[in-house]
């Protein structure tokens, strides 16, 4: 097993009964990684973030470092806004770093806020985290009275003021673009790329760079101790440590820090330091590896590496770090009905295929589960996924603005490929012959079934 | 030249075909140009595109191969590829089709949209053959009322935020949202907080689906059942343009036209809802005489009889008209030359003391709409406010501020709608707008009008930058409106140059005065002494031989007895002069009341003939907008009963008293208008109706006063008081357009900036001054052809000082009110407001009285009794009421003439 000793970077203190505090995070090196990074010019901060190749920990994985050189030069007032509405099924990484470690993040804020040259940095907390609020506007509060935030930091004339804002119970709002509207008091909706790139326009049409809690929380560790040390750890693109949030039926569901690129699933998922393996000693059935909106993986997956690029290749991301654990007791029809049914909760209401294509798909899928299945439900719901997500294809096309819609595609075209059996025996038999083309590379019957091969 | 405009267009490829377009042009747009039709229901060109219902995506290749885009977010690029018709593509729609028709009811056979419906449409020529959902649709409500004229069918919305966008982003009333999430999604209001908005008829318009209808048509007529036929809205003067239709002989519905220089396809409810009015059962539809306290049915003959005879005994200086503004031109001209060229009297007058002198509104460089919202221009705004007067051209006021950069200055006795709009809101005391422009002027170095010094140099900082146009009217009906008129003068001394839109509210009182219904006038913004010759040769049996009274001088000749006949022409006084007293007492006090008149008001109530005309829907003919704008009306319907039109009236009056005007139909007066009145040459019948007058054309196509501002100024002076011919001959018509033309260049030098379509006209005016010019020899040789009105410096006028214990009265109209209209049209009857005075929070306790409160108001002229609301947007010392609103008559504390009212405020 490749379970590597290499020390944790963000969740030093997650073990200490006192680590939100100002007196615990000030003993523990706290706001060292601020005093070197005044020490030197904003550019060579941001260069110390690209030399760690630091990627984006909300879902996309962007280089960090790239995104902050994508503001127009010249242009101000530019913002920082702290995407902190993490809302996706399994993952809860965020709030856990926002609830023990919120100097950290502030840390991480005020350091990009030097190398990006922002004033102003909103940090955006999902509505339903009531310790994170709390505990977040707490250290704000100390760390405005310290003088770490606010005018003349430290005695330089570098001057940052941060904006504490909850939301409002919308998944959509980690959308960047749906936040920034949001911030600005408008309803949660998605902005369209083109033209409205944040970097460009943003908040209140101004230069924004939004960054993820994970990501910023690295950057007082980044700069302490160089851009080159965390590049070392990892491997491939990933580099440095990454937090993955186990759930499902594992032993030891939890948050595991872990170094990125070499830890493989089946460490994460079977290690007695991390996950333990599957309850009551169960078979695995299947795992979804970043997300409720990633492909799902299998047993042949779990010797992958934790890394963007061969999950990738593989056919489905890393996403936001959640790994949600299924094992042989799985209704396979009632998981993916489980997951469409979050998304078609969660679609703003904006785009029609997805406003009306994700809530069809679940009504579909709960009259299978019900077992009212019809032999074409399984044509039906693939042409409706195909509507939404043309080609059913890994990365996915889209008819809408965001990726919502096509999140909910991906569980279904996952099961129905996998578990056709499943489904061909819930709809009430028929020949199971699927319609559309799917390509993707985890999309791919079980390696024992004798049934016909759909797509790649 | 051609090298350097080669980068104004881009080159794409849509369908295999190269095709041109300019650069910022949405896909869809130029798609649709290059005959291409992409669905959309979201998208609209007159509002932000949101790309919201998907339906309009199609695989776009900017070099990264094809991607389904909206077309109606994406701006088109060179070399672009844009494929509508691939396989993907058609999919795509099919798709987003489905989806919508999902949950939608398909309530088609009782829905009001049926047969109209995008949705409709597009589902027969994009959508899948049949249904494949099998669960259960969505379910609301059935429709919901979300304000008193709109109601609200959630079933049938498509969620396209079309609605919204207009309520939000267009009319700035953003009382209607979306709420809830994901498929439950809905439009809906605020609770308690109605889709109140004088725009809300424009949803029902732009909705793609049944799911707004307006009350007044639900269920009235079926699409495919409705003749229509394209008008002009004469609700108010901005004339937007409208379509009229009807089913069986009955108005059922007006839409509004997207026309560039005017209304851009929005209509306000009031213009849109008030063809009820039309359909009254209480239109007069026989004349009326009276027999002692009554008025009874009589025929034509018997009642122009009567009207003919009154007529004949009185002297012409006891004869007076008034009204004309509800009239076509061709009715105003024709009433013009019956009352000065048959009767001789020039005791006439289109307004009612409640608007500004016919020379200030005719005699000033006149802008277009469009001018005064040219991008970066400042626009000083002096009038009433304009969402309550001129609803539409708050529209498009706002959308100048919000989109190009137009800053508006606003001088008014009290906040407005504007205000929240204006870079600078100067309050100023009523009757005070001469002082504060003055000190404007001068840079604001002293305060005047009760402005404070540095509100008026901030205010002058504005004005510095960039073309200022002047949007000018009549703010306050307690005062006199003689510190409009300073306003302007000292505008128009100072800077020649700039141009004025008029803001007088009355449907076509601009057409009426170029039609001559004003004292002192004569048809084509021409004055008695300058005209008389020329109109006599042009065969009018005379011409007065001195300037008459204007309205209030009528009203007070007819209360002492000096008037044997007063005619009323579409005019209430009782309602409309603000002077209430003046009003009862000219009407008890003229022997014989003639009235023409569409509906019964109270002022025809005590009429001695009663003669029924024809509504706006039941004449052809044209109207002229406030800024001189002539567009066609259009005949749609019959009048009711044995209604006529106005100059058909008039012709046989005429004939009654042995004269004969001279035409037998509309077309035979334009014609007359077009050869007699100089503000109109040029405007054939055939241009009128050409397709490049579609939207109206503005007159006069090219004249002196806008040509050369200062040559005029300099002529002033030199011979205030002679006519001012300006040198011009007959046979030097043509050379004098050419100066034109040269002057007009200088002033493209001066300006920079010159309005494509005034270039246009002026292109056209010369043609037309060639035409002109071959015609002449036929003329007599007489008359020369008559310079048009200019202002004449009045020397301006100013308010006496308030005295300490009272407040100044400002008194406003809404767009609801008592008016005939408003209140002959169920829709709208109850929407009026309650009246109350309101005060600065500050003065109340000055006043020693408390919020809500009954005060009594004491004026020189009466008292009433109002409740107080404490409101800053009334300046302090200034109380604010509306006219013409349920509860007691404000015209009872006014008097006419008076500079300014001056009010006693006291508990009751």
């Amino acid at each position: 097993m490749a379970v590597t000793d290499a020390a944790p970077i963000i969740t030093t203190r997650f073990g200490l009964d006192d680590g939100h505090t100002l007196e615990r995070y000030l003993a523990t090196g706290g706001y060292e990684g601020l005093r070197a990074a005044l020490a030197k010019s904003p550019t060579a901060v941001h260069e110390e973030v690209k030399a760690a190749s630091l990627l984006g920990r909300g879902g996309a994985g962007f280089p960090a470092g790239v995104k902050w050189g994508f503001c127009p030069p010249g242009v101000w007032p530019r913002y920082l806004v702290v995407n902190g509405d993490e809302s996706e099924p399994g993952t809860y990484k965020d709030r856990l770093l926002m609830e023990r470690d919120p100097h950290q993040l502030i840390e991480g804020v005020l350091i990009a806020c030097y190398a990006i040259g922002a004033a102003q940095a909103f940090l955006y907390v999902r509505g339903e985290m009531a310790l994170a609020q709390e505990r977040l506007a707490q250290a704000l509060n100390d760390a405005y009275e310290a003088g770490f935030v606010g005018r003349n930091i430290l005695g330089t004339d570098f001057s940052v003021d941060i904006v504490l804002h909850w939301g409002a119970g919308a998944y959509i709002v980690g959308e960047e673009t749906a936040l920034i509207e949001s911030l600005e008091g408008n309803r949660g909706m998605p902005r369209l790329k083109p033209p409205y790139f944040p970097a460009a326009k943003g908040l209140y049409m101004q230069p924004t760079i939004v960054n993820n809690v994970e990501t910023l929380s690295n950057l007082p560790w980044i700069v302490g101790h160089g851009g080159t040390s965390f590049a070392e750890l990892g491997a491939e693109s990933s580099r440095g440590t990454r937090l993955f949030a186990v759930s499902g039926h594992v032993k030891n569901p939890g948050v595991y820090e872990v170094e990125f690129g070499v830890t493989t699933f089946r460490d994460l998922i079977y290690a007695p330091v991390y996950g333990g393996g599957i309850r009551d000693g169960n078979q695995l059935k299947a795992f979804i590896p970043g997300g409720a909106s990633a492909p799902w993986f299998y047993e042949e997956h779990l010797d992958l590496p934790l890394e963007a690029g061969a999950v990738g290749a593989a056919g489905s991301m890393l996403g936001s770090g959640a790994i949600v654990v299924m094992d042989h007791t799985t209704d396979a029809v009632k998981a993916a009905w489980r997951v469409v049914r979050f998304f078609a909760r969660e679609s703003c209401g904006k785009c029609t295929p997805c406003r009306e294509g994700t809530t069809w798909l679940e009504r579909i899928l709960r009259r299978i589960v019900d077992g009212h299945g019809r032999p074409e439900d399984i044509a039906l719901l693939l042409d409706v996924c195909d509507n939404i997500s043309p080609g059913i294809a890994w990365p996915p096309k889209q008819t809408t603005i965001c990726p919502l819609g096509p999140s909910a595609v991906s569980p279904i075209a996952s099961a129905i490929v996998r578990f056709k059996d499943e489904f061909v025996a819930a709809c009430g038999g028929g020949d199971g012959e699927l319609p559309v083309t799917i390509s993707g590379a985890a999309y791919t019957p079980a390696p024992d079934s004798s049934s016909e091969v759909a797509g790649v | 030249m051609s090298d350097a405009q080669a980068p104004e267009t881009v080159v794409l490829t849509i369908n295999g075909k190269q095709v041109e377009a300019t650069p910022g042009e949405l896909v869809i747009d130029a798609a649709e140009r290059n005959g291409t039709y992409i669905p959309r229901f979201c998208y609209h060109p007159r509002m932000e595109p949101v790309g919201m219902c998907r339906m309009c995506i199609v695989e776009i290749d900017t070099g990264r191969g094809p991607a389904l885009q909206p077309s109606c977010m994406i701006p088109v690029a060179p070399d672009m590829v844009v494929d509508t018709e691939s396989a993907v593509t058609k999919k795509a729609q099919e798709g987003v089709l489905e989806f919508l028709l999902l949950n939608h009811p398909l309530d088609c056979p009782v829905c009001d949209k049926g047969g109209e419906c995008p949705l409709q449409d597009q589902t027969m020529a994009y959508g899948p053959g049949e249904s494949r959902l099998v669960e259960e649709k969505r379910h609301y409500a059935k429709p919901i009322p979300i304000s008193d004229l709109v109601d609200l069918d959630r079933e049938r919305c498509i969620l396209c935020d079309r609605c919204t966008r207009f309520a939000k982003d267009v009319a700035g009333d953003a009382l209607i949202h979306f709420i809830d999430r994901g498929n439950q999604t809905q439009v809906n209001t605020f609770p308690d907080h109605p889709f109140a908005s004088y725009f809300s008829g424009n949803t029902v318009q732009i909705c793609p689906v049944g799911a707004l209808t307006a009350r007044p048509y639900r269920f009235k007529a079926r699409p495919w059942d409705l003749d229509q036929v394209e008008s002009t809205c004469t609700s108010c003067s901005v004339g937007c343009r409208v379509v009229v239709q009807s089913s069986r002989n009955e108005v059922t519905r007006y839409l509004g036209v997207d026309v560039d220089p005017v209304n851009w396809g929005w209509l306000c409810d009031k213009g849109r809802f008030d063809y009820q009015a039309q359909t009254s059962e209480a239109r007069l539809r026989t004349p009326l005489v009276r027999a002692g306290d009554e008025l009874v049915e009589a025929g034509w003959g018997a009642a122009l009889a009567k009207a003919a005879a009154a007529l004949r005994d009185a002297d012409p200086d006891r004869i007076a008209v008034l009204g004309g503004a509800r009239l076509t031109n061709e009715s105003a001209y024709a009433w013009a030359k019956l009352a000065k060229g048959v009767l001789g009297t020039d005791h006439v007058d289109a307004q009612l003391g409640d608007g500004l002198p016919a020379e200030v509104v005719l005699g000033l460089p006149k802008a277009t709409i469009d001018q005064v919202c040219a991008p970066g221009g400042t626009v000083l705004l002096i009038g009433p406010d304009v969402k309550e007067e001129l609803p539409v051209l708050f529209l498009r006021l706002r959308h100048a501020v919000r989109h190009d950069g137009v800053r508006i200055v606003e001088l008014a006795p009290r906040r407005s709608s504007i205000s929240d709009l204006a870079a600078a809101t100067l309050l100023h005391r009523p009757g005070t707008e001469g002082e504060v422009v003055q000190a404007l002027l001068a840079g604001g170095t002293q305060d005047a009008g009760g402005v404070p010094a540095e509100a008026l140099a901030a205010a002058a900082a504005l004005l510095e930058a960039g073309s200022v146009t002047v949007v000018l009217g009549r703010a306050n009906l307690a005062d006199s409106g003689a510190g409009a008129v300073a306003a302007a003068e000292a505008i128009h001394a100072a800077h020649p140059e700039v141009r004025f839109l008029s803001a007088l509210r009355r449907a076509n009182v601009h057409g009426a005065l170029d039609m001559g219904l004003a004292p002192g006038l004569l048809p084509g913004r021409t004055t008695l002494e300058d005209a008389g010759p020329w109109f006599r040769d042009g065969g009018w049996p005379t011409v007065p031989a001195a300037r008459g009274h204007d309205a209030i001088g009528i009203l007070e000749a007819a209360a002492a007895g000096k008037v044997d006949v007063l005619v009323l022409v579409g005019a209430d006084p009782l309602a409309d002069v603000p002077d209430r007293a003046l009003a009862t007492k000219a009407l008890a006090g003229a022997r014989t009341v003639i009235a023409i008149d569409q509906l019964p008001n109270a002022s025809n109530r005590q009429a001695d003939v009663v003669l029924p005309a024809a509504g706006y829907t039941e004449v052809d003919g044209t109207t002229t907008n406030l800024e001189g704008r002539v567009s066609t009306v259009a005949r749609k319907v019959t009048a009711p009963g044995t209604a006529r039109d106005d100059w058909m009236i008039a012709v046989d009056l005429a004939r009654l008293l042995g004269a004969d005007l001279g035409f037998g139909s509309v077309e035979d007066i334009w014609t007359e208008i077009e050869a007699l009145a100089p503000s109109h040459a040029g405007l054939t019948l055939e241009v009128l109706h050409s397709h490049d007058a579609r939207d109206g054309v503005v007159v006069p196509l090219a004249g002196p006063p806008q040509a050369a501002p200062d040559e005029v100024s300099s002529t002033e002076g030199a011979a205030p008081s002679g006519p001012a011919h300006e040198g011009e001959s007959d046979s030097g018509v043509a050379e004098a357009a050419g100066e034109a033309a040269v002057a007009a260049e200088a002033a493209d030098d001066a300006e920079a900036k010159v309005d494509a379509e005034a270039e246009a006209t002026e292109a056209q005016a010369e043609a037309v001054a060639d035409a002109a010019g071959a015609d002449e020899p036929s003329e007599p040789a007489a008359a020369a052809r008559p310079a048009l009105v200019r202002l004449q410096p009045s020397g301006g006028a100013s308010a006496p000082a308030p005295d300490a214990y009272s407040l100044r009265l400002v008194a406003t109209r809404k767009l609801y009110d008592l008016g005939t209209l408003v209140q002959h049209s169920p829709s709208l009857a109850g929407l009026v407001t309650e009246n109350a005075v309101h005060l600065h929070p500050h003065d109340f306790d000055r006043l020693g009285i408390e919020a809500g409160a009954s005060v009594t108001l004491t004026a020189a002229a009466g008292a009433v009794q109002l409740p107080a609301v404490p409101d800053a947007s009334v300046p302090r010392g200034s109380a604010a009421v509306l006219v013409n609103q349920p509860g007691p008559a404000i015209g009872t504390l006014l008097t006419a003439g008076e500079a300014v009212t001056d009010v006693r405020v006291e508990r009751a």
